[in-house]
């Protein structure tokens, strides 16, 4: 295995982009990043494309040869990646692995999602491919709706306030007021997030990722490609890990337990050699707030139901014990789907390089990204640390 | 409309559907909806199909108020997990019943409904929903 490090980073801003096509927005990326490594784009030797529901929503599948034509980058060997949500961080996996076995010196992932192309009821149709259609979406399920059904599991199990996980909302949107890619750059209060309309009890608007798009992209090389190149401020991928879950979440013998995401993150820190007090800034899937406050509980940072708390302490703000989601999570810096796994970890980038602006983590040199796919069935986790 | 609209899939399932047809398992005694060949928790490849108890409890649930496609109209509609006699759990839809009357705990049983259509003049898919004891 070959040490892998990220050497160049690149994003859109999140939103309603009517003008510009998902390809548009792959390239922008793409190239945003291949600019920030300061190489030739003609150096990537492999493109890994990050990308759920472009089947769906574009009718266009067959990406990775799409966006390598469009980014001037015609032979390349191009792949699209899919595993729902943690498309990204999946496509992100992949493009490790490649560089890690030494077959690429160089290689790119982009992780991209047009959702605006479709109307409200046909996107969450499309989110829906992720479950189990014969036996889940059968029975009129949404995502939102088996979220709830963990959700309300949570608060009952435990005897938490609903106000006291949708804290989390609140959280993430004061964290993306400073950062320029996010798609809601304004705060909102726990008031506004307790009474915005329910989507699938006790799921409120306010505590759903927005639809939005989107793309973000990495360059990544391995140790023999930085000895031609070499250069001062590094962020290595010290430990990256893919597992998965039993698919539909009423199967798992306890909906609580997360226990894809457990083992893909004790991969991930041991190949990293670290544990989860060693962590500087953490991304969290924050699709809904009780996914968030479910993660910091399965990483050990408060008891099973107080989870809650860390949240309530503002310990998740830069200075915090925990600093996580500091660019606005999914809730507000925003989840275009296929780009979210490579947008968490672009984030942590920019904390590690300490280019995080007002939101800076002062000494930031861990950081930990967790990207879930459908109800955390898929889970992929990526430990980056700073080197010099 | 369906997502993925298909008559021989309808055809295919209707045995697990409409009899609730489940899996037990020789090896770790887990019982699973649907019928399948291979243990979801063990590994095991020789699961015995069972017709399922059609009584359990409501162990959680949702109010779905923005649906997919195919179920446009229909909201806002109850989706329970529900836990049968036995163990094995069904994700299904509640019926005979106001969404602010379900509870966890609520004992259910199953009976046999409408769920949707392939499309307006598409095949019509049928299934297991539960109603209130």
């Amino acid at each position: 295995m070959k040490r892998v490090f990220v050497i160049g980073a690149g994003a859109t801003k999140i939103g309603e982009h009517w003008d510009k096509s998902l390809r548009e927005l792959a390239v922008e990326a793409l190239l945003a990043a291949v600019r920030d490594a300061g190489i030739d784009k003609r150096e990537v030797q492999a493109l890994y494309v990050g990308n759920m529901m472009s089947g769906e929503l574009q009718g266009q599948e067959h990406l990775g040869a799409l966006v390598a034509t469009w980014a001037g980058m015609a032979g390349v060997a191009a792949f699209k990646v899919e595993a729902a949500c943690a498309s990204g961080g999946a496509a992100l996996h992949q493009a490790y692995l490649a560089a890690a076995s030494g077959l690429y010196d160089c290689v790119a992932v982009v992780g991209v999602e047009k959702m605006t192309d479709a109307l409200p009821n046909d996107v969450t149709s499309a989110l829906l491919t992720a479950e189990d259609q014969d036996y889940v979406v059968f029975a009129g399920a949404t995502f939102v709706g088996l979220n709830a059904l963990a959700y309300r599991m949570y608060l009952s199990r435990y005897g938490v306030k609903q106000e006291d996980v949708a804290r989390f909302a609140v959280h993430c949107h004061k964290m993306a007021v400073n950062n320029p890619y996010a798609q809601f750059r304004r705060e909102v209060t726990l008031e506004e997030v307790m009474s915005s309309p329910l989507i699938a009890d006790p799921i409120r608007l306010l505590e759903c990722a927005p639809v939005g798009d989107g793309a973000a992209a990495l360059v990544l090389c391995n140790e023999d490609f930085l000895k031609r190149n070499p250069r001062d401020v590094l962020v290595e991928i010290a430990g990256g890990a893919v597992a998965t879950d039993i698919l539909s979440v009423h199967e798992r013998k306890d909906p609580l337990a997360m226990a894809g995401f457990r083992k893909a993150a004790g991969e991930a820190m041991k190949r990293a050699g670290i544990e989860t007090k060693d962590v500087d800034v953490l991304e969290v899937h924050d699709a809904f707030t009780v996914l968030g406050i479910l993660t910091l509980e399965a990483l050990g940072y408060a008891p099973p139901g107080k989870g809650w708390q860390l949240v309530a302490d503002g310990e998740l703000e830069p200075g915090g014990r925990i600093p996580t989601n500091t660019m606005g999570g999914l809730k507000a810096r925003g989840h275009p789907v296929g780009g979210t796994g490579v947008y968490q970890v672009f984030d942590i980038v920019r904390q590690l390089r300490g280019e995080a602006g007002a939101n800076q983590v002062e000494g930031a040199e861990i950081g930990l990204a967790q990207n879930l796919g459908g109800v955390a069935g898929t889970v992929a986790v990526h430990v980056m640390r700073r080197v010099r | 409309m369906v997502w993925a609209e298909s008559i021989p899939r309808a055809w295919r399932e209707r045995v697990k559907k409409y009899r609730l047809l489940g899996g037990k398992c020789p090896s770790c005694g887990s019982v699973v909806y649907p019928y399948r060949q291979v243990c979801p928790y063990c590994g095991s490849e020789v699961l015995q199909p069972v017709e399922l108890p059609r009584r359990g409890r409501v162990i959680s649930y949702t109010v779905v108020r923005h649906p997919p496609s195919d179920f446009v109209g229909k909201e806002p509609y109850v989706v329970a997990i529900v836990e049968l006699e036995g163990g094995a759990r069904v994700l299904a839809q509640l019926t005979d019943v106001k969404p602010e009357e379900v509870r966890e705990g609520m004992e259910v049983e199953a009976v046999f409904r409408r769920y949707r259509e392939q499309s307006p003049n598409g095949v019509i898919e049928y299934g297991i929903k539960f109603r209130p004891v």
